[in-house]
């Protein structure tokens, strides 16, 4: 299958990819139109009732099936994965070749109490750089009373394996999924989250999806503003520094971070930064520059 | 007839400093709804000290673990946890 280059209008700028990487997240309120939001949930339910049924017949792909071929046409959920923005969004961050990971339709009933703890999904990830998403589709609103989903930002790069993070009740920070109808909102495969009790009078529906990156995720977005964004290793919050640039958006602090961990997160975000525009010099406030020029004295003769 | 029960709260602070400002917190009820409860949107509390004021007894604090080597930028769980109970006079007889 060939695989059409998305507009590069749909793609990601250079700021949305650096909040991607200092947050772990992006929301894209009212993204999907209506006639597909209303559409799709009855193939949700279909998909939540022959998933499991031996005889069911609307299944989900095989893992690693690529993403243009799943959900093929006629398939309103097709279509939402096919949505230019969608695929942009897609592209811009796990490549041109995403393959399917697994999805799963999150139905909560009316008046359901159940609160799922907090956890990163599948299991701790052993590698440093490389990232696959999980896109979040809400196709109907969700209003402040209604539980929707809890994730916290900047949770994306701490090693942890699945619930082990289940006793954090309550973070500064968090957030509760309100939102429009047609939101997506995609996350780092680390961030944490919990799915929330429903105590509304209505089914509540949320499609999830994890998509793979099949290659270097290496400069992928439109990167026509990387250049005016890109800061070099000098910018330092306590010597000269750009009002606009990468560096400012990942100094962003998350309330639940404790004080000194906030540095240590700043020299993740650097870390995976190199690693997506292959800058090997980029950095922010001095800390790994600083290393290095330590690395070079030692091994100096 | 009235008997003791615990009330656990975990705080996790800014600092390894026990009055460092409160970051996250966790409540946990063995009066079920009989005895004070806490705040679920907001902080409890300040910081650790302010916990003390209000009648908690530190149960345990966090130990300071250097980083194993090559692990020094590594980030994982929230550092400095102090976990709290007080004892709560419930009354059975009911």
């Amino acid at each position: 299958m060939t695989h059409a280059s998305p507009d590069r209008a749909n793609l990601l700028s250079t700021e949305e990819m650096a909040r991607f990487v200092a947050r772990g997240f992006l929301r894209f309120d009212n993204l999907i139109p209506q006639e597909l939001n209303e559409g799709v949930l009855e193939e949700l339910d279909s998909l939540t009732r022959d998933r499991w049924n031996p005889i069911g017949t609307f299944k989900p792909p095989p893992s690693g099936t690529p993403l243009d071929e799943c959900y093929p046409a006629p398939s309103v959920l097709g279509e939402v994965l096919r949505h230019p923005r969608v695929r942009g969004i897609v592209h811009s961050l796990v490549g041109p070749r995403a393959i399917f990971d697994h999805d799963f339709v999150h139905l909560r009933e009316p008046n359901d109490p159940w609160e799922q703890h907090l956890h990163a999904d599948a299991i701790i990830d052993p590698t440093e750089l490389a990232f696959d998403v999980q896109l979040f589709y809400f196709p109907h609103a969700v209003g402040p009373n209604e539980g929707g989903t809890r994730f916290v930002p900047g949770t994306h790069f701490r090693r942890v394996n699945e619930l082990e993070v289940g006793r954090y009740q309550h973070l500064l920070g968090e957030q509760h999924v309100t939102c429009p109808a047609g939101t997506l909102i995609v996350f780092h495969q680390g961030l944490w989250h919990a799915g929330q009790p429903n105590p509304s009078d209505k089914q509540r529906w949320m499609y999830k999806i994890r998509l793979n990156a099949t290659e270097k995720q290496l400069r992928l977005w439109n990167t026509d503003d990387l250049a005016e964004m890109q800061n070099g290793p000098e910018d330092h919050i306590f010597a000269t520094f750009a009002q606009r640039s990468v560096a400012q958006i990942f100094r962003q602090t998350e309330k639940w971070c404790d004080n000194a961990d906030y540095r240590l997160e700043q020299v993740q975000r650097a870390r995976l930064w190199r690693y997506l525009t292959g800058d090997e010099a980029f950095d922010v406030d001095y800390y790994l520059t600083r290393v290095q020029h330590h690395r070079d004295i030692e091994r100096s003769e | 007839m009235s008997e003791h029960r615990q009330q656990v709260l975990y705080l996790w602070l800014g600092t390894s400093a026990l009055d460092g400002t409160v970051h996250g917190w966790a409540f946990h009820d063995g009066t079920q709804g009989a005895g004070p409860g806490l705040p679920a949107t907001e902080p409890p509390y300040a910081n650790g000290v302010a916990a003390l004021h209000d009648g908690w007894r530190l149960l345990q604090s966090s130990q300071l673990i250097p980083p194993y080597p090559g692990m020094e930028h590594t980030t994982s769980f929230l550092q400095h946890e102090f976990v709290f109970e007080r004892l709560v006079e419930i009354d059975t007889a009911r």
